[in-house]
């Protein structure tokens, strides 16, 4: 089965300037909501606590929230998630209380309202810890992204890390956007899905760049525009079926993971989305724009290579323009 | 012609039967464990603990299916959790308290599996359920106790020196000594610098008003940090070996915390309440001299002579003590039960170490007729518990605290002192409790993501690729099988992000295989033959395949150095997945490839969809 076969290059490079739109308008909008909505941190990064409780029967929510009011918490939110008989609160920081015991003292109130009552999970964050996830996670991404941009620049060329790492930075700032958008809720377990299609997308990215290199090797009389189009018409098919593959995966942690992997799996579902789309029409355009040309990604490869048996031509001077 | 030299293919099987090997005991599910390990340093685990425990088992007709002694104690394996609880039972009291008898769970996996090191993966505690703390120890406190300490130290030897001084005071973590004259004050100096090499000492005032302020150097405080944190990690072993848990971690974490994770802990208010109790003990003596009606009315109301402080006893009545300490519960070695043969009260046996015994030995010989304090200090809150009248000097370490309400109280304390102290406060910053049926759920959500994943992959490529998508699924599935492997060898922790790295990883590791099977259909059409386009695919797909890799590394290891709970185990799960991934996806894929194809002279068609 084959379900793409192309017989000429598609021209990707000259939809540009409405692939930069639409990027462009998406990224914004992204921008827009984070700024405007903010992200909906989870207790992992603001401190507080997080208690899942399960019931044998459907949970009485209005009971379960005025439980919790008697102890005189009334920031806390009291929901249901999954089914009718799981119930998740939320108890904000709060000045006064020995923060430890807080759920110690929920889970007693609900208990006396109904004695089947089950305490599945208890996460407590306190709010120094919270501050300190939140600046790690800050560390680990720009970590992530300069890691990337160097092995990238000495892999190909500093263009293509710069192009790359903004595709990638597209990708993430959308997945944010899509969180704050929804108020979903960003812990860690979103974080490490975050970082985790930050180095996923770079592959898709990495793919297209290694057929650039290649093409301009072997269709030596070629413009870069030609080249970079033949280059992501060759790899769409690989592209869409592993995005494809690895969306059948996640699909399947977001049907069976549960709460847990549920936020997970959304954030890396956009991501995988993004990643498609912004690894051909963010990068190469970006690439293209800093002005990539056949000299500066082989010309040194060249001069190394210039021993072996391989037939490379000079590069044409002409087409550096 | 595609042929992998013979090491290469020996290679392969070799890693696939490690694979199997290792994978194999997380098959055999788990049953109804005891383990017995040493309470003390003292108690020895060896053969004979074996043969005490099989002899007790056989004694009390208690079936097991299987027994064996590892490093760190004895572990027997049963039928079913009632033989458990009652084998439990009965090991606790004919063993004792040298040794701390465990419930736990045990893989059913047979001896010969165990003998190669295979054991199945190490679960963490939101698979396995159990409560995970980090603790903050407060190290202010930890200073200002050692530069109380220092209070009692200059006045003990100014006093010997005979050095007339004004008095001595706290400021924090300063101490100061007030003094009326220079020369007083030069000859204190250096006193005080000789005998105590660790401070640093300052001159100020004028005057008549002259005074000396110690404070602690940096090293001096660095050592006491640690200490306090040494101390309170080994109190915690004492107190989590009292609760009976099976494979508790108790570790370090930064400069001034500690995390402790007790798997299979179902009862997390007690657990809570045992780790977070700071209770300490101190002996104090009563400032009699004060002690008239008049004083203590004043200080009820908050107006307390210098240098004492006023506790209230379990009366209620207001007992004024003397701010220096004489002893504080670091020096107890051992504290028990008893009763008072002659009152018939509860009473707590206690036994000090040798430099303990001498102080007491000495402030009791100075201070006969005279009232001894014992505060106990929980919560913030003090208590006098007792404050019995010295008669006689008390030589040899052996004291007995009456006062006790009961028998159960008599208990509490006692497990209480020999549990030992804390050197500093600690509070819980983080915790995470999962429950026991939720940690089930979560294996069974975590297995079934990644299988049914799997599945949909397995059926879409071999529907796409033919033949060489069901060569891929057969790669994938030996990646699976040797990631499994690799985390039951090192025995990382699992946890459910571990899990969805599986599946992720798993998602993620096909693209190796479509970027080769893309290839191998591209050379195809542009006419080489099959088994060129065999080896121009895979040789080509291999720089491509290595870059993205690397790439994924890189977000792998600084989510490795940066994440903490769930995200590291995501990070370790990831980068594993990724190391599997590469050998399975280009190596294995290749052998089976060159297995079909490789020695077929004359292939015409590659099942390449």
């Amino acid at each position: 089965m084959e379900i793409f076969r192309f017989k000429k290059d598609i021209p990707f490079m000259s939809y540009g300037r409405l692939t930069t739109a639409i990027s462009l308008v998406t990224f914004v909008l992204a921008v827009f909501f984070l700024a405007v909505r903010g992200l909906n941190f989870g207790v992992d990064f603001t401190g507080g606590t997080m208690m899942e409780v399960s019931y044998p029967q459907a949970a009485d929510l209005t009971t379960i929230r005025s439980s919790v009011d008697q102890i005189g918490l009334k920031e806390a939110t009291v929901q249901n998630f999954g089914s009718s008989r799981d119930v998740l609160i939320r108890l904000p920081v709060k000045a006064g209380f020995t923060t430890a015991e807080l759920s110690e003292q929920v889970f007693a109130k609900l208990k006396e309202a109904d004695s089947s009552v089950q305490l599945s999970r208890v996460e407590f964050v306190g709010p120094q810890v919270g501050q300190e996830l939140y600046e790690n996670g800050a560390l680990a991404l720009l970590l992530v992204i300069a890691g990337i941009m160097i092995y990238l620049a000495m892999r190909f060329e500093w263009r293509f890390a710069v192009a790359a790492i903004i595709a990638n930075m597209h990708d993430v700032i959308i997945i944010l956007g899509f969180f704050a958008f929804f108020q979903w809720e960003f812990n860690l377990t979103v974080l490490a899905a975050v970082l985790a299609v930050l180095g996923y997308s770079v592959n898709e990215s990495v793919v297209v760049f290694d057929r650039v290199r290649e093409n301009f090797r072997k269709m030596r009389k070629a413009s870069v525009v030609t080249v970079i189009d033949n280059a992501i018409t060759r790899t769409m098919s690989r592209t869409v079926i592993t995005h494809f593959s690895t969306q059948l995966m996640v699909l399947s942690m977001l049907l069976f993971g549960g709460e847990v992997l549920h936020n997970f799996s959304l954030a890396l579902t956009i991501g995988i989305l993004f990643g498609i789309y912004s690894s051909v029409l963010v990068a190469c355009p970006v690439a293209l724009m800093l002005g990539i040309n056949r000299a500066n990604l082989i010309g040194d490869v060249e001069k190394k290579e210039s021993n072996k048996d391989e037939k490379i031509a000079e590069p044409d001077p002409s087409e550096f323009a | 012609m595609n042929r992998y030299p013979l090491w290469k293919n020996i290679l392969v099987v070799f890693m696939i039967l490690t694979g199997l090997i290792y994978t194999v005991p997380n098959f055999f599910g788990e049953s109804p464990a005891v383990q017995v390990t040493p309470a003390k340093s003292t108690s020895k685990v060896d053969p004979a603990l074996l043969a005490q425990v099989e002899e007790v088992f056989k004694q009390e007709n208690i079936e097991y299916e299987g027994i064996y002694l590892d490093d760190r104690g004895v572990k027997a394996r049963f039928l079913n959790a009632d033989t458990q609880i009652k084998a439990k039972d009965i090991l606790q009291s004919s063993l004792g308290s040298d040794y701390t008898v465990a419930l736990n769970l045990l893989s059913r996996s047979p001896d010969w599996l165990r003998n190669f090191g295979a054991k199945p993966m190490y679960l963490g505690l939101d698979l396995r359920g159990g409560v995970h703390f980090l603790l903050q120890v407060d190290m202010k406190a930890a200073l200002d106790k050692a530069a109380e300490r220092f209070v009692g130290d200059f006045r003990a030897t100014l006093r010997k020196e005979r050095v007339s001084y004004a008095g001595v005071t706290r400021e924090g973590q300063t101490v100061q000594i007030g003094f009326s004259k220079a020369t007083e004050r030069d000859k204190a100096k250096s006193i005080i610098t000789k005998q105590f090499p660790d401070l640093i000492i300052k001159e100020s005032g004028s005057g008549e008003s002259l005074l000396l302020t110690a404070s602690l150097n940096a090293i001096e405080q660095k050592r006491i940090q640690e200490f306090a944190l040494k101390q309170n990690i080994q109190t915690l072993h004492n107190r989590i070996n009292e609760l009976g848990v099976a494979e508790p971690i108790i570790q370090q974490q930064g400069a001034d915390r500690v995390v402790v994770q007790l798997p299979g802990v179902q009862d997390t208010a007690k657990a809570k309440e045992i780790l977070g109790r700071t209770a300490t003990l101190e002996i104090r003596l009563v400032d009699e001299e004060k002690s008239d009606p008049a004083t203590l009315e004043k200080a009820e109301k908050g107006q307390v002579p210098m240098g004492d402080e006023a506790f209230k006893d379990r009366d209620g009545r207001v007992v004024l003590v003397k701010k220096s300490v004489v002893l504080t519960g670091d020096y107890i070695t051992d504290a028990g039960p008893g009763v008072n043969n002659q009152t018939g009260q509860s009473v707590v046996n206690v036994t000090l170490d040798g430099r303990g015994a001498r102080v007491f030995q000495q402030v009791t010989r100075e201070n006969v007729g005279k009232r001894m304090a014992i505060l106990l200090i929980e919560k913030g809150s003090t208590e006098v518990i007792t404050a019995p009248v010295i008669n006689e000097e008390i030589g040899g370490g052996r004291v007995q605290i009456s006062g006790m309400a009961n028998t159960q109280e008599a208990t509490d304390i006692s497990l209480l002192l020999r549990a030992g102290a804390l050197a500093a406060p600690m509070e819980i910053i983080e915790e995470r409790t999962v429950g026991p049926s939720m940690g089930i759920e979560n294996i069974k959500r975590g297995t079934n993501s990644t299988l049914w994943g799997f599945a949909a992959i397995a059926v879409f490529m071999i529907i796409y690729y033919a033949v060489f998508g069901g060569i891929s699924v057969f790669a994938l599935s030996i990646n699976l099988l040797l990631l499994v492997a690799l985390l039951s060898m090192l025995q990382a922790t699992l946890t459910l992000p571990g899990l969805a790295a599986v599946a992720l990883t798993l998602g993620m590791a096909i693209d190796a295989n479509v970027l080769i099977n893309e290839r191998i259909r591209e050379e195809l059409r542009s006419g080489n033959t099959p088994q060129a386009s065999i080896y121009a695919g895979y040789d080509r797909a291999w720089g491509t395949i290595l870059d993205s890799n690397i790439t994924t590394m890189i977000a792998g290891l600084a989510l490795f150095m940066f994440g903490s709970g769930p995200v590291k185990g995501f990070a370790v799960v990831h980068v594993l997945g990724i190391l599997t991934s590469m050998f399975s996806a280009v190596v294995v894929s290749r052998a089976i490839v060159n297995w079909v194809y490789g020695s077929r002279r004359k292939t015409t068609h590659l099942s390449i969809g």
